[in-house]
């Protein structure tokens, strides 16, 4: 199985300040399920914009697609940006564009054909339950469906890595479920993913995944929590998903 | 959804209307429009001014009156016999010509009255020549040959007493063209502000398509494709305002009756360069707004 991302002692300082990631390393593999946990400020949100290259590191070395993603000339970042798809926690969806044509903006930045993107669309608003609502502004539709047109807008363009930054933060836990198993379809059909959450219960709703966990900006062994029942968590003592990531540093 | 895509491309694609919120939008129209307006005036002015400079030119170059004053009306005629005799033989004068006396009375009837000569009053006989060229020296060569002839003739080149009129039509001309010159130049410098301001606006927007992977000139198409229609929309109520004044003023020009005005015309090559204006003014929006738009992207990553 081919790396698709990789990290070698990667900091990142914003101005003068202390760095916001500290030695980071770790291996991502092309087709597996990455969670990515960590405290409010533990640097969960900067490692993402690294991974979806809106930030350049302070230091070391990031491989992204087998290529040195640091010294990368910009011409050439827009390529590798279709290659990934981001989920932004706040959505970011075009205010004034219909949840079909927020959709549809990667292959049309992408430059497809508006027949290609027709069909693509449809079935990605079949698949994510809202054909009815293809006309809709954002601005008219619930936190839960502009997450989901928020999610189809990411992965219509089939990207290699799909990064998403809480996605499921904003939204009830049934909606969550709901957005997470479309996150472990697309998985299945072979793209890589990385979900930065809070949701313990979500983690282990993929036992697949594999679990980065960072604290105060260096990656660490998670620390499995205590959760509620229904669903009793593994033992705390050792976390399967973490070791599992670990070795893959 | 197919008839929000199709809609779409007619337009040129969704994408290519993620700019297309109203914010903003009437303000740069109306900019272009006073912009536009105020050039299209000076531009016309300007036109205009030259066209009637290059006429007095036309009208001065080698151009002299030769005047016979003498008080006797026998003598004066007698002089200017002679003297057209002597200008018509000289090489340097394409041609000589008498002015009627008659021609002459009439133009003097306001200040004179109607009969000036029997009244006694002395009127001078008038030699209009055209010279062969504008050379100083040809109108010395005429000058001394007359004054031989008559010593009571008179050469009064026209350059010399249009000269200032000419002079003040050419300044006038330059300065409609440096008003021109600045106001292209404010123009460009209010449509990179407006970019730049429409960038800081639609940040969010922008960083999203950014991070979809769009180029740097993917998005300075849709600030291109923002301010073209922006600055279409102002182009047009700038040229129908500036078309209806110009009008407006060439009619109340044509009423005065004026030699020197008259000449004030617009030409076809004028109007045509008029016409063009507005088209120069949505390019020069559009050019700098991509120039501003692409030098702030570069700063992104």
């Amino acid at each position: 199985m081919a790396n698709i991302v990789q990290f070698e002692n990667v900091g990142l300082r914003y101005g003068a300040g202390e760095e916001t990631l500290c030695d980071v390393s770790f291996t991502l593999r092309s087709g597996q399920f990455y969670f990515l946990t960590g405290a409010s400020g533990a640097g969960k949100t900067s490692l993402l914009k690294l991974l979806y290259l809106s930030q350049r590191p302070s230091r070391g070395i990031i491989r992204l697609f087998g290529e040195d993603a640091v010294i990368l000339p910009r011409d050439r970042l827009p390529g590798f940006r279709r290659r990934i798809g981001v989920v932004f926690q706040d959505f970011r969806l075009i205010p004034h564009l219909s949840a079909a044509d927020n959709i549809a903006l990667p292959l049309r930045v992408a430059g497809m054909a508006e027949s290609e993107i027709a069909r693509a669309v449809r079935e990605m608003l079949t698949w994510i339950g809202l054909s009815e609502r293809a006309g809709a502004r954002p601005a008219t539709l619930s936190g839960g469906e502009q997450q989901r047109v928020a999610i189809a807008r990411s992965v219509i363009a089939r990207p290699e890595l799909l990064v998403a930054d809480e996605p499921t933060g904003n939204v009830d836990p049934v909606m969550a479920e709901r957005l997470l198993h479309l996150f472990n379809s697309l998985h299945r059909l072979g793209t890589t993913v990385v979900m930065a959450t809070h949701d313990w219960h979500l983690i282990e709703r993929i036992p697949s995944a594999h679990h980065m966990h960072l604290e105060r900006g260096r990656l660490v062994d998670a620390q499995w929590p205590d959760l509620p029942p229904p669903s009793p968590p593994p033992s705390p003592a050792a976390p399967p998903r973490s070791t599992t990531v670990r070795s893959g540093l | 959804m197919t008839r929000t895509l199709t809609r779409g491309r007619r337009r040129g694609g969704a994408e290519s209307r993620a700019l297309d919120d109203v914010g903003g939008a009437h303000v740069m129209s109306w900019v272009i429009a006073i912009m536009l307006f105020l050039t299209l005036l000076s531009a016309a002015a300007g036109l205009a001014t030259a066209r009637a400079a290059g006429a007095l030119d036309r009208q001065m170059a080698g151009r002299l009156t030769v005047q016979i004053v003498e008080g006797e009306t026998q003598r004066r005629d007698a002089a200017a016999a002679q003297v057209l005799r002597v200008l018509r033989a000289q090489g340097d004068v394409a041609r000589a010509t008498p002015v009627p006396q008659a021609d002459l009375a009439r133009m003097l009837q306001p200040w004179l009255g109607t009969d000036a000569e029997a009244a006694g009053l002395p009127v001078p006989a008038l030699i209009d020549v055209d010279l062969t060229s504008d050379a100083a020296a040809a109108i010395a060569r005429v000058t001394v040959a007359v004054t031989r002839a008559s010593p009571a003739a008179r050469v009064d080149a026209h350059a010399t007493w249009l000269g200032p009129v000419g002079r003040l039509l050419d300044t006038a001309a330059w300065l409609a063209g440096a008003i021109i010159i600045l106001m292209l130049v404010a123009t460009g410098a209010v449509v990179m502000l407006a970019a730049r301001a429409g960038l800081e606006a639609h940040r969010g927007t922008i960083e999203v398509i950014h991070m979809l992977g769009a180029t740097d000139r993917q998005v300075a198409r849709l600030f291109q494709r923002r301010i073209a229609i922006d600055a279409g929309i102002g182009a047009v109520a700038g040229s129908v305002f500036a078309g209806a004044a110009i009008l407006l003023i060439a009619r109340e020009v044509g009423a005065l009756d004026s030699q020197l005005l008259d000449e004030m015309r617009l030409g076809v090559a004028d109007i045509g360069l008029l016409v063009a204006v507005p088209f120069g003014f949505v390019l020069l929006a559009v050019v700098a707004a991509r120039l501003a738009v692409l030098r702030q992207m570069r700063r992104m990553l």
